[in-house]
Formats: structure tokens, sequence, C-alpha cells
């Protein structure tokens, strides 16, 4: 039974403008469809990963997951209990009390007018536990000194303050944490750090993660499981190997075709077309089918479903 | 050998505050020859986009240039003022902002903004002006361009923005571009877009592009040269396959390793310990000492030698390649 | 070597710094002890609300004692001995004989009370308001910032006339005079509250999309607790600022009222009934009556102006 299980998600957006402007520029209700119809399974004491461009509706199925926003249609159940749809609010808290997050931005995700320590014992204390000592030992655990708990966050750089909410995100000893984009905002060396301390974290405390992150390259170290998101739509998933050396769908070509190469020097490659279309109208069919070089004509009128190609799910009619 | 299109001597920028004087630039020296794209790489705090700021006269008060001199095309430019400084921005040196949104004016229609900077530095007629805007547009790749010259910045799509950008720090031809993370802020397929532009534009014209990044793949695809910067100073310049594949130092060589793209299929990626010091915190001796494996006592109390003419490694004990980690 | 951990035998969390020590080292203390007007309009600050809370003590006279008071020392001349009784009164006696510097003491009392107490009010309702309207959003806020909308297009003086002519309806005659005080507080802080709202709920927009807040509700703190805990503390900057400038120009509202003859009744003067009361004077030649008063209203509220001023500057890190 896996821990998590995310099936047929779908979350669309009401980006109308007010009803005044719609009326005197006779406009019709404008809807964004953030993530479509979206299923894949995270098996305990895995890490999966996300990856997609803006736009690719990653975010928002982490907060769909950790129950900050609601699906508008499809479920995720976390240990079976669907947080949006469960009634029983003995099971809601005892489920929610298992799932942490970790944000991209740790300037904004600290209170500044708390103290370290404080801020760490916050999802223990919010549930009326016994917090003492307790992040005096976190921050050990991750890295920093006892000494910092009655320090407040502007003290900190910005590796150090991911390392604290790492430790908040510890406190309630949860099982899976959805990490956002955890790294982006972080140096090269302080990024290998923190990938590194998630990495023995995970294998310490038998830890699950959904892992978010627009770069390819950042999650094949930590990876069990990869998904690819285009425009909302998961287009392959695999495992990090089988990604890397035999990519199926032409987006994931693409990507690691364009992410840039070290060994390369003064690579000179056609840069890939097009941009990534507006997700207010999506194209018909595959939504990938006005960049691809093997687009043919059903591609335009049938969305593909995800089928099993060899290791590796992929959802396109041409991928063989 | 032909003159640098811009040289930097021993420059260095001081920020006075109530805690003593910052130097977030110190001493840094290097030359980027025409044509040529020199990658200055650092993480953030290392004073990469200071030395860009001081080269076109942004530093913002109480910032100063405190030593040193800069010369662009062979003529001394740390000293200009106001209107001296204004006439050179953007007439010898172009900019390349890290967010396209902000460094063009919302109000105003691209072809209004090209037009506007081409007749400022350039002697041309207005109808010259604006047919070289329509071409600078379609030289960045921008399709229809001269339908797209009547549109607002807002009608653009992120990708489209940096490439206006570009075509807006190209229109006046200046000879050199100042690029700060002009990638930063996009979608990896179309940071390849316009690397492969930046590129082809400087070989065309011959520009020279001062490229600051933070991100070791970039440089990696499109310098010619580096410049790895650590606590305000110089710590490697060399040519970008020996800094990249033979780092001498040893602060050069721990960030490759830490860089995800280089240690393919490793579970573990190799990590720097600590993290690089607050300006107002520099240790003595080496900046990079306390983070060293192979600091020894020299390293403490001596600071690290310069690097003599313009290449190499700033450390007393430049690995030589068997000790390499990465 | 911040980011190394500390060897295990270390000594665990020494005494934190308290939050005064931190206060007394922040830029904010180092950029009020750099600027001249700062200081000087503080000590003038300081020693008036001193001299009003201490009236009775410092005071000569008691103005409001009719057994202490003399009709033969009317209208004495300040720092002149008086044509009868041969009593020295600094600066000089109204028609009554009360010596003006003991009205002045007593009227900054009523002033100083006035203005603050509405400032408070208004602060308590614009900040209650300004956080329900800025983090609920939807009904709440539209409904909320419409009635400051509407409140926004009277003029103050106006609203708090209006109130005070209401109030007096209602109100026996007998506790007119000691209504009055509250019905002015209240009056004023009315007419004052939508600015406060207004900030708030600008600044609780911005703090509430930050990731902290949403760590918060991720592990399931109420919305007071995250309004309370969370998003006031960090909003509370531009309200001191707000308040500081409000304080100056409730203590001339309230003078205003009080000259237009709807405020603080001639038994429990202000500086505003004092000025009222002196101008009666001004053309028969007695000026002190009207000009020390108007004197001390102009310094009290210039002082808690320039003050609100360089705050609103210190508090700014762009203007640093």
């Amino acid at each position: 039974m896996a821990l998590v299980s995310v099936a047929n998600l779908t979350r669309i957006f009401d980006v109308s403008k007010p009803w005044l402007n719609r009326l005197i520029e006779r406009r019709k209700k404008a809807y964004l469809t953030a993530v479509s119809d979206v299923s894949f399974e995270i098996e305990e004491k895995t890490v999966y990963s996300l990856v997609g461009e803006s736009g690719s509706g990653k975010s928002t199925i982490g907060k769909m997951l950790v129950g900050l926003q609601r699906p508008t249609s499809g479920s995720v159940k976390i240990r079976d209990v669907d947080l949006a749809r469960e009634t029983d609010a003995a099971k809601i808290d005892a489920v929610r009390a298992d799932i942490q997050m970790i944000f991209q931005d740790p300037f904004a995700s600290l209170n500044p007018r708390w103290r370290v320590r404080d801020i760490i014992v916050e999802p223990v204390a919010a549930r009326g536990g016994e917090t003492k000592g307790l992040a005096e030992k976190l921050l050990e655990q991750v890295g920093l000194s006892a000494r910092d708990a009655g320090k407040f966050p502007h003290e900190f750089s910005g590796g150090q303050r991911q390392r604290i909410c790492i430790a908040r995100a510890l406190a309630s000893e949860p099982r899976l944490i959805v990490c956002d984009e955890p790294t982006s905002a972080l140096d090269v060396s302080v990024q290998a750090q923190v990938l590194n301390l998630m990495s023995d974290l995970k294998d310490d405390l038998g830890l699950t993660y959904l892992f978010i992150s627009h770069d390819l390259t950042v999650v094949q170290h930590i990876s069990d499981r990869v998904g690819v998101l285009y425009l909302g739509r998961l287009v392959e998933e695999a495992a990090p190997d089988e990604l890397f050396d035999d990519p199926k769908h032409p987006y994931t070509q693409m990507l690691l075709e364009a992410a840039p190469k070290l060994g390369e020097f003064g690579r000179d490659v056609p840069p890939p077309k097009g941009e990534i279309p507006d997700p207010i109208n999506p194209p018909t069919g595959c939504a990938y089918h006005p960049r691809c070089p093997l687009a043919a004509d059903i591609c335009k009128a049938e969305r593909p479903q995800m089928r099993e190609l060899r290791e590796a799910k992929v959802a396109c009619h041409m991928a063989k | 050998m032909t003159q640098s299109v811009l040289s930097i001597r021993d420059l260095t920028v001081e920020i006075p505050t109530r805690h003593g004087i910052l130097r977030p630039v110190d001493g840094v020296s290097y030359d980027i020859a025409p044509g040529e794209i020199l990658g200055v790489v650092g993480e953030s705090g290392a004073g990469k986009s200071m030395a860009g700021n001081a080269v076109i006269g942004l530093l913002s008060p109480p910032a100063r240039i405190a030593k040193g001199e800069i010369h662009v095309n062979g003529k001394r430019i740390d000293h200009l003022k106001g209107d001296a400084m204004r006439r050179l921005r953007g007439k010898e040196i172009g900019m390349v902002f890290q967010d396209p949104l902000t460094s063009l004016n919302p109000l105003l229609r691209i072809g209004d903004q090209l037009t506007e900077t081409i007749l400022a530095h350039l002697d041309v007629s207005r109808s010259e002006a604006e047919k070289r805007a329509v071409a600078a547009l379609d030289e960045v790749g921008i399709p229809g361009a001269a339908e797209r010259i009547t549109s607002y910045p807002h009608e653009f799509s992120g990708g489209m923005r940096q490439r206006v950008v570009i075509a807006l720090a190209l229109c006046a031809e200046p000879s050199l571009i100042i690029a700060d993370e002009p990638t930063t802020a996009l979608d990896v397929s179309v940071q390849a877009q316009i690397i492969a532009l930046l590129k082809s534009l400087c070989k065309e014209r011959g520009t020279a592009v001062m490229l600051i990044t933070h991100d070791m793949g970039v440089i990696a695809e499109a310098a010619d040269r580096v410049a790895v910067m650590y606590a305000g100073k110089l710590a490697e310049l060399g040519s970008v396959r020996d800094v990249l594949t033979t780092p001498r130092h040893p602060y050069t060589d721990g960030l490759m390793g830490s860089t995800p793209l280089a240690s393919r299929g490793k579970k573990r990626l190799h990590q720097i310990p600590g993290a690089m010091p607050r300006l107002d915190n520099l240790p003595d001796g080496c900046a990079f000492h306390p983070r060293c494996p192979f600091a020894q006592d020299t390293c403490r109390a001596d600071p690290a030698p310069k690097l003599s003419d313009g290449n190499g490694a700033a450390c007393w004990f430049p690995l030589s390649h068997a000790e390499a980690v990465a | 070597m911040t980011e190394m951990p500390l060897p295990p035998d270390a000594p665990i969390a020494v005494k934190d710094p308290s939050r005064l020590s931190l206060a007394l080292q922040s830029d904010f203390i180092y950029t009020f002890k750099h600027s001249p007007v700062a200081i000087v309009s503080f000590v003038v600050v300081v020693l008036m609300v001193l001299a009003a809370i201490f009236a009775p003590l410092i005071a000569p006279y008691n103005p409001f004692d009719p057994a202490s008071l003399d009709l033969m020392n009317g209208f004495s001349r300040p720092m002149e001995p008086n044509a009868f009784t041969g009593d020295t009164f600094w600066l000089g006696t109204d028609d009554q004989g009360r010596d003006v510097f003991s009205t002045i003491l007593y009227g900054m009392r009523i002033s100083l009370f006035v203005g603050a107490a509405a400032v408070l009010f208004a602060m308590v309702l614009g900040i209650t308001l300004g956080l329900l309207a800025g983090y609920l959003g939807g009904w709440t806020e539209t409904i909320i910032m419409r009635v400051a909308d509407v409140q926004l297009t009277f003029p103050a003086i106006l609203v708090a006339m209006l109130i005070f002519g209401v109030a007096k309806g209602i109100t026996p005659v007998e506790y007119r005079d000691q209504m009055a005080i509250w019905v002015l507080i209240i009056a004023i802080g009315l007419s004052d509250w939508v600015q406060f709202a207004r900030v708030v709920r600008g600044a609780t927009l911005v703090e509430k999309n930050k990731e902290y807040v949403q760590a918060a509700r991720l592990i399931g703190r109420t919305s007071p607790s995250i309004m309370l805990k969370h998003i006031l503390p960090n909003v509370l900057s531009p309200v001191l600022v707000i308040a500081t400038i409000s304080l100056a120009l409730a203590i001339i509202a309230e003078a205003t009222l009080s000259f237009l003859g709807v405020g603080a009744p001639p038994t429990q003067p202000s500086l505003g009934t004092l000025i009222r009361i002196g101008q009666g004077f001004l053309f028969s030649g007695e000026w002190w009556i009207l000009l020390f008063p108007a004197v001390t209203l102009l310094a009290l509220a210039l002082s808690v102006n320039l003050l609100g001023d360089w705050l609103r500057d210190a508090l700014n890190p762009r203007l640093r």
C-alpha cells in the first residue's frame, strides 16, 4: 500500500476579472487549469520528484497534497485518508501530523519576530505537546548549534535558515515531507549541503519525500522516482537513471538537452523552439504538440494517456 | 595583441558602515578582449554583481570605488560622473539585468524605448532610428518585429522580454555588454535560447560580454574565460576549459564538485563545509581557509597571494591535479 | 565558521539575549542617536507628558479649586507683581485670577489624555478590522473597506461634531460635562480608524501569502491564532508610525473641537478650551491668556509630528 496515492487530480483556478470589468469589457469568465488529471503514487520511505518549468502545476500539486489547497476534482489519499473529504476530525488530525512541508524561500518561511526555538517547536506546541529541549535537539540534528535556539531568523544565512525550516518540519515526527524547491534559492555549495542533509535524514528517520523542482539535475541524486510535468499534466514517469539515460517523451528529451552541461564547452546546439503556452488557453490534444518535433495529426486531436513503455510510463502518442 | 575592451585594475569597492568599512570588491583585476565572453561566477555576496555595477557607474551610495582603475577601450572611466557616465552607458556599455520586467519601462511601447535609446547615442535621423529598432528586434529573434514594435512590455512573455532587453542593450552598438544573471529568472528551455542568442551576437559583432552568473553550467556553455570570485576577491582566473576541468583553487574545485551536473550517478554530492563568511566578519589570512581542506598555517596568517599576470589561482598551495576531489 | 556543529561537550543554551538588549543594539537606536531632531522632539514630548502627568505636583496653584482663587489676581501680567495683591505669576493669570501656567499644565493633561485615548481606540478598531479584512478577504473585506471608504468621504471634524451632537442629545444634563471627554475620545477615534485599517489590511495581504503563514496553516493553527501570533507582530511597524502622527492630529482635532465649543467643557479645560477662552481677551490687550496655551499646543503637536516623521524614515529600510 502506497503512503500517498494521487488519482486524477485536477485543480482549476478562476482567474476572471471582477464582474464589473467583465460586464464592461464583455469578457467571459476565465479559468486556468493548473493541474489536469494527474495520478501517481509514492511508496513509503522513497523520494518522488516532480519536475517541471514554470506553470507546470508542480507547486499546486504540493499544496494540495498537504491540504493548503483543495482539489477541484480527483483525490489525494494519504494512508488511505482523503484530507479534502474525510469528516472524522481525529483521522484528519492524525494524518496532518504526518505531513510537513519545506518551502522555497528561506527568508519568507520563518516568522522574523519569533525566536528560532519557538519557530521550530510550533508544530508540536500547536498540538499541546511537550517541547522542552526539543528545539536544541533538532538544531543539532540539522547541523546547527543548540545555542542558536535563542536567536532570531535574521541572524542566519540562507542555508542556515533552510536548516531551521528542516528542523521545524521534523519537529512533529512526520512521515511525509513535501519539499517545494527547497534548494533553488541557495548557492551551489550550500545546496549540496542541504541536499546531503535531507538525504541523510531520510535514511536515518525513514522519511518519505515529495521533492518539487524545476531542475532535473538537482533531483537525480535524491530521487527514487521522477515525474515530469508539462502544463499541469504528467508526461513521463520513471526511475532517475532510466529517465536520464533513455528519456522517452520529447519534452523530457528537450529539457535534458537544454540543461547546461559542464563538460561541453562552447556547445552549439540548436536551442529548443517555442515557449510554454498560455495555460488559460492550452493547445488541443497533447499540450506539447506545438513545440514537438514528432507531432502528428493525432497529437493535435487527442490527449495521450499514460502508458507503459519499457521501464517508464509516458503520455505520448509517438514515443517508441 | 589587440586592445582589451574592458580592463579592470586592482578595483576596490568600499561601503562605509557603522561597524567599519566593508570591501565587497577587493583588488580585482581582469580584462575582456573584443568578441570574448568572460564569465564571472561566485556565490551570493561574492561581489560579482558589485564589480559589474562599478564598471557601469551604478554603485548605490554609500558604496564607492576606493581604489583601482577601469578602462573601456583604453579610456579611463572610473572617475566619470553624472552626464559623462550616462553618455557612456548605452553608447559603449550595454546592460542586461536578471529581471526583464523591471528593466523595461512598462508605460512605453518597446519601439519607442529602442528608438529613444538609439537617438540618444547615435547620430541618426528618427526614421533611421526606427528602422534600426526593427532590425534590432529582428536580430534578437522576435518574430514579426515590424508589428511587435508597437507592443508594450507586458504583452511579451518572460523569454521574449529578455530578448527585448538584449535588443535594447545592443541597439546603440556598444563594445561591451554587462549581463547580470540574464537567465536566472527564466525556465531551462528559454535559458538555452537566450544563451545561444548572446553567444551568436557576441561572435558576429565582436562585442565583449561580462556574463555574471552563479550557474557553472551556464559558464561552461557560454564563456571563453572565467573569473571565480570569493568574498570580494578573485579566486581563480583562466580559460573555461582549464578552470573547470583542472581547477587550481580549492574553492573552484569544491564548487565544481557540489554542482549536481558534475557528479552524475553519485548518491552524495561533494560539499564544501560552512558558508561564505560575511563581509563584516572576514577571517584573517586567506578568506577561504576555514572551509579549505588543504589549509595550512600560511593560509591562516597571510592573505592569499594576488593572481600573477591575470591567470591562475590566488592560493598559497594551488592544487596540482592529483589531489583534486571532484 | 558559523555553520559548523559544535563539539558535543559544548555547554547547551547560554541565556538568550533579551529582546530589550537586542533592541538597544539595533540600527534603530543607532539612527535615533544620530538624529538631533529626533532627540530634541523626543525630549520635548517626554517632558510635556511628565509635566502633564505630575501636574498636581508641579503646578503652583490648583486652578480648579475655587477656594484658592482670588479674583483680585485677575489679569496679572506675566512676570510682574499684581497691582492689588503683589503676587507674581510666571505666565500671568486670566480674568478669574487663575494662574495660566497651572491651567496649561492641567489643560495639557486633558489634551494628551484625549489624544492618546482616541488614538488607542482608533488603533484597536482599525487593526482589528484591517486584520480581519486582509486575512479573511471576500465579503468581510468588501464590507469593511466600503465602510472605510464612506467614512473617508466625511471630514474628520464633521464626523466628530456629528457624534458629539448626538451624544450630547442623549445624555442627561447632569452627566454632560463628565461625558464630554469620553464622547470626544470616541468621536476623534471613530474619525481616525480608517487609516489604521487600510495600512494593516495592506500589510496583512502581503504577510498572509508569505510561507511562514502557510507553514502555520499547515500544522493546523486556527485563523485567529495565525492573525494574532504570526501576522500582527509583523504589521506593527507601520502602525507605530501612523499612531504617532495620528496622536499629533488627534491633539489638534481635540483642540479644534474644544475651540469650536463642542469639546472639553470649561470646568475641565483642555488646551483648545484655553485658546477659546483666551481669544476673547486678545483685543483687550491680555495677549498672554491666548498666546501661552497656543504655543504649548504648537510645541506639543510639532514635536510629536517630527518624532513620527523620523520614525517613518527609521522604520523604512528603503530610505536608509
